[in-house]
């Protein structure tokens, strides 16, 4: 039931597109040939629907098939509501931004026509998205390396507490974007420039979250450790660090954050690729369809990294109540 | 039992005294003026209300706090600092919970760097305590009991001269107290380790050592030294056992007695 609930959506908007006229004039819909196949902008908004219903039907199968416990089941048929809904949106907006040209142009394109920028633009997306991933990378590794390390010396040595706790918590209330000047001087390419940025961003919230997360170590822990034999280097990395581990995660996460919405604005504020730079380029030439295109890359683009965030503080925290099996 | 141990002094504790400063910056003499030997394989148990100090100088012993006044000697020499020689059980066990009960066990061994030689003896410790089949579970997940024998067996892996109990059954059901109880007896009659078990349980005193140690509060002083004269394993009902259990009763009643005289009807 909840299944044909959530299919119901996606196959209508199908249908919509499918069969509801283009009254509209003005519209400019292209038609391409990828490996042999001729597809116009709207069989390639329809394939994606088709994919995303597969997606969830195929889903529901497996979790039939495997005899999934019945949270997860629950779980699926819960958001069954919500995604007929996301259905009905798009068979909406598809109307009202296409089919009708109802809706302001170029400002809010159909779906038919942010498909033509993945289909005429793939090539250069994918480059910039490299570039975006790239980017993100070295500064968020970076950050996330030095944050950890800086909050376990701030956890551990009271001077070091003393003295770099004010800088951090200073760093802390600037965003990081404002040193994008000084930056931009400081360092020999934007690209490094831009990674000292997002390491910056994500540096702060690890770094007072690993701190905190060394100092609550429960103290007779370390006399465990002590009673041992354990000398300070072994209760540090045995001791301290694994006690701070779902804080530094909680840290993590957030310098995930921090890093995609530095990331976006470096780029829009002097890079020479990346998502950012896509969409100044697009504004400039009025191409509004691949802004949204853009902001859609990045959508699934965090989901993934965030995912990815997730599934390694599963199974590093899989000790802790509850997220165990 | 007391007539097969060779008296050998293996612990010797002199005049100790110590003094915490309080928040309001007064002075509180927690220990005053302790004297006790222990001799090599011996069970002792200090047995006293809470706040009598038994803690205080248990954490002395295994070097966890400084020794202000007096000494501690083991094996005649001064204890200073931790050592793994001087194993210690807390009060909640006070496993890693991030470890698995195996390597809960094995991190004396890996901190000391003894751990690809000794391999072996985790899993027989694992054995020894009853805990076959849980070796990849973590802390949360098996009961208290469980994890009071991990926490004993992790501090004996490190074959200690000296084990030093803090309470250890202290929060657990009177069932689980006794089966680690026994486990205690079996390790203790199998090593030969000599232990030293803080408890404020007359009974678990009683069913477990060769000397109970008495200790009276404000400032901690041992009032008392008792020696039980009984076969491992005692009867929890024996004669021997009951009028040992009252005598303690009645020393304890005796002390208060003279401390709060105004209870006294």
């Amino acid at each position: 039931m909840n299944l044909i609930l959530t299919l119901t959506g996606f196959i209508l908007a199908i249908l919509v597109n499918l069969f509801f006229p283009q009254v509209a004039e003005g519209v400019k819909l292209k038609s391409y040939t990828i490996g042999g196949f001729a597809i116009d902008d709207n069989l390639a908004y329809r394939l994606v629907l088709l994919a995303i219903a597969l997606y969830y039907g195929i889903y529901r199968l497996v979790l039939f098939v495997k005899k999934a416990n019945q949270e997860k089941i629950d779980k699926f048929g819960s958001r069954a509501k919500f995604r007929f809904a996301i259905g009905i949106a798009l068979a909406l907006w598809d109307l009202l931004g296409t089919k009708l040209l109802v809706l302001p142009q170029p400002f809010f394109p159909g779906p038919a026509v942010i498909m033509d920028a993945f289909l005429g633009d793939m090539a250069f997306i994918w480059k910039n998205t490299l570039y975006s991933l790239r980017l993100f990378l070295s500064g968020f590794v970076t950050g996330v390396v030095v944050g950890i390390a800086t909050g376990v010396l701030i956890g551990w040595y009271p001077r070091v507490r003393y003295w770099i706790t004010p800088v951090l918590n200073i760093s802390g209330v600037i965003p990081a974007v404002a040193w994008m000047p000084f930056a931009l001087t400081l360092f020999p390419t934007s690209f490094s420039a831009a990674t000292f940025l997002i390491a910056i961003c994500s540096w702060f919230p690890v770094a007072t979250m690993t701190a905190e997360g060394v100092q609550s170590t429960p103290k007779a822990q370390f006399e465990v450790a002590r009673t041992f034999g354990a000398g300070q280097f072994y209760q540090v990395f045995h001791v301290a660090i694994p006690h701070a581990m779902p804080r530094i995660f909680t840290g993590i996460t957030t310098a995930a954050a921090f890093s995609f919405t530095t990331l976006v604005m470096a780029e829009m504020m002097g890079q020479p690729g990346g998502l950012g730079y896509y969409i100044n380029t697009s504004k400039v030439w009025s191409a509004y369809y691949k802004v949204f295109a853009a902001i859609i890359v990045m959508a699934v683009l965090f989901t993934v990294i965030l995912k990815a965030v997730d599934a390694v503080q599963n199974y590093v925290l899989r000790w802790q109540k509850g997220v165990v099996r | 039992m007391t007539d097969i141990l060779d008296k050998e002094k293996i612990l010797k504790i002199r005049e100790v005294n110590r003094t915490f400063i309080d928040p309001n910056g007064n002075e509180k003499r927690v220990l005053d003026n302790i004297n006790l030997s222990v001799f090599r394989g011996e069970f002792i148990s200090i047995l006293g209300s809470s706040g009598c100090g038994k803690t205080t100088l248990l954490r002395l012993i295994a070097g966890l706090d400084q020794v202000q006044e007096g000494k501690i000697l083991l094996d005649g020499e001064r204890i200073k600092g931790t050592d793994p020689k001087r194993g210690y059980v807390f009060q909640q066990g006070c496993l890693f919970p991030w470890l698995t009960i195996e390597d809960n066990i094995a991190m004396g061994l890996k901190a000391r760097g003894v751990y690809k030689q000794n391999k072996h003896r985790v899993q027989e410790f694992i054995d020894k305590i009853g805990l076959t089949g849980f070796e990849k579970n973590f802390p949360h997940q098996i009961s208290g009991g469980m994890a009071q024998r991990v926490a004993i067996a992790r501090a004996l892996i490190n074959d200690p001269e000296l084990l030093l109990l803090d309470e250890p059954m202290g929060a657990l059901d009177s069932f689980t107290r006794a089966e680690i109880q026994n486990m205690l007896l079996d390790l203790r009659k199998e090593r030969n380790t000599t232990m030293i078990l803080v408890t404020h349980d007359i009974d678990e005193a009683l069913y477990l050592s060769d000397r109970i140690v008495i200790m009276t509060p404000r400032p901690g002083r041992i009032s008392e030294v008792l020696e039980i004269h009984d076969e491992f394993p005692r009867e929890r009902g024996s004669s021997v056992f009951l009028e040992k259990r009252a005598k303690i009763l009645e020393r304890f009643k005796l002390a208060r007695s003279v401390r709060q005289p105004e209870y006294m009807i």
